[in-house]
């Protein structure tokens, strides 16, 4: 398939936006990229890590996105361009000393790009980033095709070198995971030469007698550049009639669901449609001249009403004389929340003209939506078939429950969320940030002084827990905090395509790399810390039940397996698991179905017409922890 | 079916995660782009993409960019690499005019599995689709697949189908020479021939 670094100039390529965004890079002469994994990100440093020995770039999977920020940073400093990508959630993260760099500023170009999840598909929120750019101050772009995703990297690392300051992309899912036409440009042959001038004043706002305030007028200052060069930037165009009846002003996603829905409506007449690329500080007198060819003006944007408030700001600083009916998401034609769509987009024009729009015939309609309701059932949110995490969360349902004293489990990101479904048995009583679950515990575990006498149990994946909970086990050790962490180290960062974390021996790039050893870090601390294999359902329950006996203060124990899609491409098998039929007695057990109805791994399934269970032997694992749960021993393990 | 009558051409290849359905709508778009067409390719999928629902909408024009999703009722063909999920895109996406062409072989959601939920019978789903589709065609991708002893190749068998069924612009010729520059050796070769067996079965 494609090599994102072949030299091919004017070959179009069917490229994902976060490839594009990687090619756009490369053509830039980038020399450093980091990131910490995040979907809808992930494959913006995926991609260029492929690349990177062979074009001598260094591309960094970070512990967290705050480090990976850092990391590009310096690389700026001394003469380096580079970029750091993350998900809104991660933004946050680093957001820290992204408030801090941006006042005194960078040297060679240093792009953040923020890759926004509307609808939380694979997030627990829908934070719109954009605003990140207005509160600092830094210039923002917003790509609305896999195309001016790449040609907008490039140039984002023209702007941060014009006003010496990172500049912003804001990407969404529907831009970052599509696919579209992309042209090459030339690569640029890398020839980057690092070095700090030690000679030039410090990059703080420290110590030298002028203070955050000099810096921060200084920034009004890049801005107001900024808003100058966005003007005739070609990203920003308008199509439609001369006098539009209503004006879309939009940018990112909405861009080519408007122009379908005008499309649709037949009403390229009457519509105009100014398209933004550039929407943070906005291009004032572009945005004049077209409003003042109309009264009504619709804003299509995805999640929040980020455009729409900043054009409220600049209407009413306008002083044309004229009012505006401004119609998007304080006015309910464009939801405040969730994605948005074609069909969003289509039936918000309609609205606005006073037009009915039906996008097929009821009847139709009606009798899909009946059968997909009837016979569809949906697929849920689950773990895979040998899923390590599965005989962890069935071993802390099992000891809480002998335990008795209404344990809570605080949960965290990553696969191992998924336990506050179905397959994880609802265990998960909270799950909020990147290692929250550890803070929550270590808080829980102090009340005791108020009466609180729960056990607390925080579950923790491994890539997790460098990323964030390390602050909040150290001080749970230091303040004695009575709870047991439970590190379930399944060898990467799962849930978003196994990159190595610093508990692995390779690096981004392939190259070996020091594993930090979990059972030594945790040593170290002097804490009680326990090894268990995660498939074995009875230690993990009696290691539980021991640590739940003793009440002074945090102790760790640690649950070792290798992911099973990890495992499962290199290594056969542990078993061939099969089910001896006449052992299983099916509805006389009085199991009530216990290995499917409640264990529920996706290997197993029951036989309705032969009223037993099965294995699935194209689904399943061959983990054999099912073995273990059939209380009439009808479920076999050998070793394959 | 050519962009003279139907332009943008709406194609939403649907299945299930680990299916393949990602790798076979970028093979499909690479090859029109080669032809000097404009695609889009977007992804639709659940809270969950591990066992989830996952969908892929391609869409083709001669000349003109669209968006990644396509408006509801606007899909001219479906393929489906699982047959409930073929429904589930007519539910939304479909219209009198939609043509379908789908693998017959169940891959049960975990309610199913659990016993939760029931699955419906082959003839039952094969009903709901006649009756939402313009026209319609069947085929055991899976045992095709599995007879050439890789059930990964189901996706590529149903390549072949929709292009056997002549529902895109798109030439057996075009296809091959993608999959050419994209596998080598043995993987190729079997590649080749799960798309072939597809391309001959419903022909």
């Amino acid at each position: 398939m494609l090599n994102i670094a072949v030299d091919a100039p004017n070959t179009i390529q069917l490229l994902m936006g976060n490839e594009a965004i990687a090619r756009g890079a490369l053509e830039a002469e980038i020399g450093v990229a980091t990131a910490y994994p995040g979907t809808p990100s992930s494959e913006i440093i995926g991609t260029l890590a492929t690349v990177a020995k062979e074009l001598n770039i260094y591309v960094e999977w970070s512990v967290n996105e705050k480090v990976a920020l850092e990391v590009a940073a310096a690389a700026s400093f001394s003469g380096v361009r580079a970029l750091s990508a993350m998900k809104q959630l991660g933004i946050n993260v680093a957001l820290d000393f992204l408030a801090n760099l941006n006042l005194p500023g960078t040297k060679s170009g240093l792009l953040l790009i923020v890759c926004d999840d509307p609808g939380g598909i694979s997030s627990t929120n829908e934070q719109d980033s954009r605003h990140i750019a207005k509160v600092l101050d830094l210039p923002l772009l917003e790509p609305a095709t896999p195309q001016e995703a790449k040609e907008m990297t490039k140039w984002g690392f023209e702007l941060s070198e014009k006003i010496s300051n990172v500049c912003l992309i804001r990407s969404v899912t529907r831009i970052s995971h599509a696919r579209g036409n992309v042209v090459l440009d030339k690569l640029r042959r890398m020839n980057n030469k690092a070095h700090f001038d030690t000679s030039r004043k410090p990059y703080t706002t420290i110590g030298f007698g002028e203070g955050a305030p000099r810096y921060h007028q200084a920034l009004h200052q890049s801005l107001a550049q900024i808003g100058q060069l966005y003007e005739s930037s070609p990203f920003n165009w308008y199509i439609g009639p001369e006098r539009p009846e209503i004006l879309i002003i939009t940018c990112g996603s909405g861009w080519l669901y408007s122009l379908e829905a005008v499309k649709i409506l037949s009403l390229k007449d009457s519509v105009g449609i100014l398209k933004l690329g550039t929407t943070w500080p906005l291009p004032n007198e572009l945005i004049r001249k077209y409003m003042l060819k109309t009264e009504k003006v619709l804003v299509v944007e995805e999640v929040d009403a980020f455009l729409e408030g900043n054009l409220k700001e600049l209407a009413a600083d306008m002083k044309s004389g004229r009012t505006w009916t401004f119609w998007g998401k304080a006015s309910g034609h464009i939801p405040s929340f969730g994605e948005i769509n074609p069909d969003i987009v289509i039936n918000a024009v309609a609205n606005a003209f006073s037009l009915k729009y039906t996008s097929r015939d009821p009847k139709y309609h009606q009798k899909s939506q009946e059968m997909v309701k009837k016979y569809v059932p949906p697929r849920g949110i689950q773990f895979c078939a040998g899923c390590p995490h599965r005989p962890i969360f069935w071993a802390i349902k099992d000891a809480l429950k002998q335990d008795g004293r209404e344990g809570v489990v605080t949960g965290d990101i990553g696969c191992s969320g998924n336990a506050v479904g179905p397959t994880g048995f609802y265990q998960l009583r909270t799950m909020h940030s990147m290692g929250s679950g550890t803070g929550v515990a270590l808080g829980l575990g102090k009340l005791g002084q108020f009466g609180f006498n729960q056990p607390v149990l925080a579950p923790c994946g491994d890539s997790t827990f460098f990323h964030a909970a390390i602050p909040a086990l150290l001080d749970g050790i230091h303040s004695q905090s009575n709870f047991i962490f439970i590190l379930l180290d399944n060898g990467g960062t799962a849930m978003t395509g196994f990159q190595p974390h610093p508990g692995i021996n390779k690096n981004a790039m392939g190259e070996p790399a020091r594993a930090i050893d979990f059972k030594s870090l945790c040593e170290g601390l002097g804490v009680p810390v326990e090894v268990v294999d995660s498939y074995d359902i009875k230690a993990i329950t009696q290691k539980l039940l021991n640590m739940l006996q003793d009440e002074g203060g945090t102790k760790v124990l640690i649950c070792r397996r290798d992911c099973a899609l990890i495992r499962a491409r290199r290594e056969k098998p542990l078993y061939k698991v099969y089910l001896v039929s006449d052992k299983c007695i099916g509805e006389a057990c009085g199991c009530d179905r216990f290995c499917t109805r409640v264990f529920k791994c996706p290997g197993l399934f029951w036989d309705r017409n032969a009223k037993k269970a099965k294995i699935d032997e194209a689904i399943c694992d061959g983990c054999g922890v099912c073995v273990d749960i059939c209380p009439h021993s009808a479920i076999v393990r050998e070793v394959s | 079916m050519s962009l003279q009558h139907k332009d943008p051409l709406n194609l939403i290849i649907t299945g299930v995660g680990g299916q393949g359905n990602v790798l076979i709508s970028r093979l499909i778009g690479q090859s029109m782009v080669d032809a000097g067409l404009q695609v889009t390719v977007g992804e639709t999928y659940g809270a969950s993409q591990r066992g989830g629902s996952v969908a892929s909408h391609v869409r083709i024009s001669k000349d003109t960019r669209y968006g990644p999703i396509t408006p509801e009722g606007h899909a001219d063909v479906i393929l489906g690499l699982e047959p409930i999920e073929a429904l589930r895109i007519l539910g939304v996406y479909g219209s009198p005019k939609t043509s379908v062409v789908t693998n017959i072989r169940p891959f049960y959601p975990l309610s199913v599995a659990t016993g939760e939920a029931e699955y419906p019978i082959l003839e039952t789903i094969k009903q709901c689709i006649d009756e939402l589709s313009a026209k319609a065609w069947y085929i055991d991708a899976s045992e095709i697949a599995l007879n050439l002893g890789a059930p990964l190749l189901t996706n590529m068998v149903m390549v072949g189908a929709i292009i056997g069924v002549g529902l895109l612009p798109l030439t057996q010729g075009m296809f091959e020479s993608q999959l050419e520059t994209s596998f080598e050796r043995e993987s190729l070769t079997l590649n080749l021939k799960a798309f072939r067996m597809g391309l001959t079965t419903l022909h």
